[in-house]
């Protein structure tokens, strides 16, 4: 079977295997529930998965999508909850279907962030923080490919909302997935860097839904 | 998860190997168990979770329905800092919780330059670091591994340690502890108690008292503890339960890979080699046990390579047959069968090629010494037809990479000995000359010196240890005297090798050098990047204790042993007759072709080895 997708959860202690572990992790997932992954041909074959948007460490997701191939047809309906049982505690697959979307027309992102506060007023940070993201362009310096460079990240922000939560402040924001991609540790790094005052003591970060550029979910 | 602690990971590299939450982890109800038991590894986590003592233990001292044990592991330095700067205690991984909430600490120890991160673990742990400091029951600090054939320069720091194979003796010191904890004993009743259980050996019921010269007078058992405490073996290896639920790390570790033991013990004697001698007697499962195992394992794990452990994998007599049911399993599914340690008299070209089909990597040879007549005198039955014939084997089947690995220093060891090492480089460059298959992909002959490191418990344990000048000395010669540009030459410094040799034989009064280590900033030291030779030195000076006297110096043969104490089975007449043997230059046997009785086989309840 081939063009197939996996939409998976990784959270709790899950989040901080990185990309590349993670991918090691799923296939032995596989072979350990008892599926057969097709592999590449040649002189050093790998299975063929690939993960959309690899996640940073740290950042939770409810909404992660594998692509992978098997050698041979099984039951998609009873896949995830026996891939599941195969895996590490805080990697839940979703569902497993046969795709007809390239990963590449995923868009936006919704994500869902906490920046916490030490010795602020979460309220007072609230206000401050929808006014620093109410600015028309929020001109960051960031690593690039060649180096350091200057970009303006607020393009890439297509909401953001700020709410009080208790002693933190939660956000939920649509940010560009793919060209450009912006990472959510972007979003309190950009305050340190303008407004350091307003910048969460720690912020950590959800991914929880895909959308293609229409704004339809994508899957 | 703690608030501190997710903060902090984010920052350190690896996060992974701090969280728990791996496949097949164990997770109990804590309120349900009556002793939390936090199993220490004092390094990281990459080497710990590669280690298959490590995961044996884990699994059999979890089948305990009172116990739930938990793994913990060393931090490496960014994390150590950080941990540190926010106040966080060490934590096991399974729960999370803080070890002060675990009743017991037990540590696997399997060398020396671990020492310094077992009482970093300690502190860390908030836990007062010697054995007298902790008035308490509770909680139990003790140790196993291969450390305890000599463990007098840990002794202050552990209540209780047990000498050989803990799968039986584990549980049944658990078990007591469970008694003492419910009866609400006190520490000193307990350790008289668990005195009296083979294997066990508790510091504080030995009296050592020392000699004007600084050897040691005598090593008195007080409360009926034993004289000598006697290790512990597994009688019946197919029978002991092997983890075929290993944990899988979620991240890179060390050996990822499932691991299976073909048998313990070795029947080879090589003089310098204390596993050879303490593991003994040899003891091997059988084929049938290992082929279920294996594939068991596999499939509970999902790995794609499978390893076979012993320390002489080539001894193994059913080895054919128990590789061609590995490899019927492993084959169709690309899984990748790796042996280490063959030996270079009995490769087979069949083994090899049927290797050759899944997986092929570099030669490996520990040649160990470099003439036939040092070689006799240490036991290492090579000769340089085996090593030429293997390599002519492999050269022509392809392999086109050598690693030659020696020790410099052996006893009777002379210049001519390091000059032969390079003539058997040349040796085999010829060799590829004249029968590699392809030329044209070149050769790469790779030798390695280490400092010889006497070792308690083996033949050479009185020897002296080279000074780390003369090991300088001896690798220039060997330098000078490699001429072919194929053939590249790393050695080791001897600066770690003097450390571990004092740290092995070292008795209690090393115990406060290892303390001043730690107390200036020593963990970790089993790796360069923290090893520093200049903080051992400053210790030693600053507690009075003269390394050389410990390395440097040629034990009397009639002495007190630090660790006479403990019997490995092996007596020490056997010991001293083989050391006679060595500078004799003459063979022994292996225990196949004739039995020395070395007094291992009193251990075993038939009284006779398998040979
Ligand atoms: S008793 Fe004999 S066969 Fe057994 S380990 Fe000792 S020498 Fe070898």
């Amino acid at each position: 079977m081939d063009k197939l997708r996996l939409r998976f959860k990784k959270t709790g202690r899950a989040v901080y295997i990185s990309h590349l572990d993670l991918m090691q992790t799923l296939q032995r997932g596989f072979f350990r529930a008892g599926y057969a992954l097709k592999y590449s041909e040649g002189f050093n074959p790998h299975p063929l998965i690939s993960i959309a948007l690899p996640l940073s460490v740290g950042t939770a997701s409810e909404c992660e999508l594998m692509d992978f191939r098997l050698k041979e047809d099984v039951d998609l309906a009873e896949l995830p909850a026996r891939l599941t049982a195969a895996l590490p505690e805080g990697i839940e697959i979703l569902e497993a279907y046969e795709f007809t979307r390239k990963a590449a027309e995923l868009k936006w992102l919704r994500v869902r962030g906490v920046f916490e506060y030490d010795e602020r007023d979460a309220a007072s940070m609230c206000e401050a923080l929808r006014e620093f993201y109410a600015r028309e362009s929020i001109v960051i310096t960031k690593k690039t490919k060649r180096g350091m460079g200057e970009t303006d990240i607020r393009p890439a922000i297509r909401e953001i909302v700020f709410s009080v939560e208790g002693r933190d402040v939660g956000l939920e924001a649509v940010i560009s997935a793919q060209e450009p991609t912006l990472n959510p540790d972007l979003l309190p790094d950009a305050l340190r860097q303008r407004q350091p005052e307003i910048a969460p003591d720690f912020a950590k970060f959800t991914r929880l839904e895909t959308y293609d550029k229409e704004m339809e979910l994508f899957r | 998860m703690d608030k501190r602690l997710e903060r902090i990971l984010p920052r350190v590299q690896k996060p992974a190997r701090y969280t728990g939450g791996e496949y097949n982890q164990i997770i109990k109800d804590k309120t349900q168990v009556d002793l939390r038991l936090a199993f220490c590894f004092p390094d990281t986590y990459e080497i710990g979770m590669s280690n298959l003592g490590m995961s044996i233990l884990y699994h059999t001292m979890n089948s305990l329905d009172f116990v739930w044990c938990e793994r913990v592991f060393a931090p490496w330095g960014d994390m150590y800092e950080e941990m540190k700067k926010a106040s966080l205690p060490l934590y096991a991984l399974e729960s999370g919780d803080a070890l002060s909430e675990f009743d017991s600490l037990a540590f696997s120890i399997g060398y020396e330059m671990a020492y310094t991160t077992v009482l970093d673990m300690l502190d860390m742990a908030g836990i007062p670091l010697r054995s007298a400091d902790r008035p308490n029951l509770l909680p139990l600090i003790w140790a196993g591994g291969t450390a305890a054939v000599n463990a007098e320069p840990m002794a202050p720091f552990l209540d209780l340690f047990v000498v050989g194979e803990g799968e039986e003796v584990d549980n049944e010191v658990l078990t007591l502890l469970r008694e003492a904890k419910l009866g609400g004993w006190s520490k000193r009743e307990f350790l008289v108690k668990a005195a009296q259980i083979q294997g066990v050996y508790v510091p504080s019921l030995y009296e050592v008292s020392y000699r004007g010269d600084g050897r040691i007078a005598a090593v008195t058992p007080k409360d009926g503890a034993p004289a000598r405490v006697t290790k512990r073996i597994i009688q019946d290896l197919d029978a002991v339960p092997y983890p075929t639920k290993p944990i899988v790390p979620s991240t890179e570790v060390v050996h990822d890979r499932v691991s299976l033991e073909l048998f313990r013990g070795c029947v080879r004697g090589c003089r310098f080699c204390q596993a050879g001698h303490v593991y003994r007697p040899i003891r091997a499962k059988k084929p049938e046990t290992l082929i279920a195992q294996g594939i068991e394992a596999l499939k509970n794990t999902g790995y794609q390579d499978i390893t076979l452990l012993s320390l002489s994998t080539s001894d193994y007599r059913p080895l054919p047959q128990l590789c061609d049911g590995l490899l019927d399993y492993c084959e169709p599914r690309s899984i990748g069968l790796s042996l280490p340690s063959l030996r270079a008299d009995n490769f087979s070209m069949e083994l090899m090629e049927k290797l050759q089909k899944v997986r092929k990597s570099g030669l490996t040879f520990a040649v160990e010494g470099g003439s036939q007549r040092l070689r006799d005198a240490i036991n290492k039955n090579v000769t340089e037809e085996d090593l030429l014939h293997t390599c002519q084997i492999a050269f022509a089947g392809g392999w086109n990479s050598v690693k030659l690995y020696y020790m410099l220093g052996l006893p009777t060891e002379t210049d001519e000995d390091i000059v032969g090492i390079a003539e058997m480089a040349n040796q085999v460059l010829h060799c590829w000359r004249t029968y590699a298959k392809n030329k044209n992909r070149g050769v790469k002959i790779t030798i390695s010196t280490s400092c010889f490191i006497p070792k308690p418990q083996s033949p050479f344990q009185w020897e002296a240890q080279i000074s780390i000048e003369e090991y300088l000395r001896r690798v220039n010669l060997l330098r000078s005297s490699i001429t072919a540009k194929n053939v590249t030459y790393n050695w080791h410094d001897a600066e770690t090798s003097l450390v571990e040799a004092v740290l092995s034989k070292g008795d209690r009064r090393v115990a406060d050098v290892i303390e001043e280590v730690w107390r200036r900033g020593g963990r970790l030291d089993a790796w360069s990047d923290y090893f520093s030779f200049e903080r051992w030195m400053q210790a030693f000076a600053s507690c009075g204790v003269d390394p050389a006297f410990y390395a440097n110096t040629e034990i009397p043969l009639d002495a007190v042993l630090p660790w006479d104490h403990i019997d490995v089975g092996v007596r020490k007449a056997h010991l001293l007759h083989e050391r006679e043997m060595a500078y004799a230059s003459a063979l022994s046997p292996d225990c196949r072709h004739q039995c020395a009785a070395c007094g291992a086989a009193k251990l075993l309840k038939g009284g006779r080895c398998d040979g």
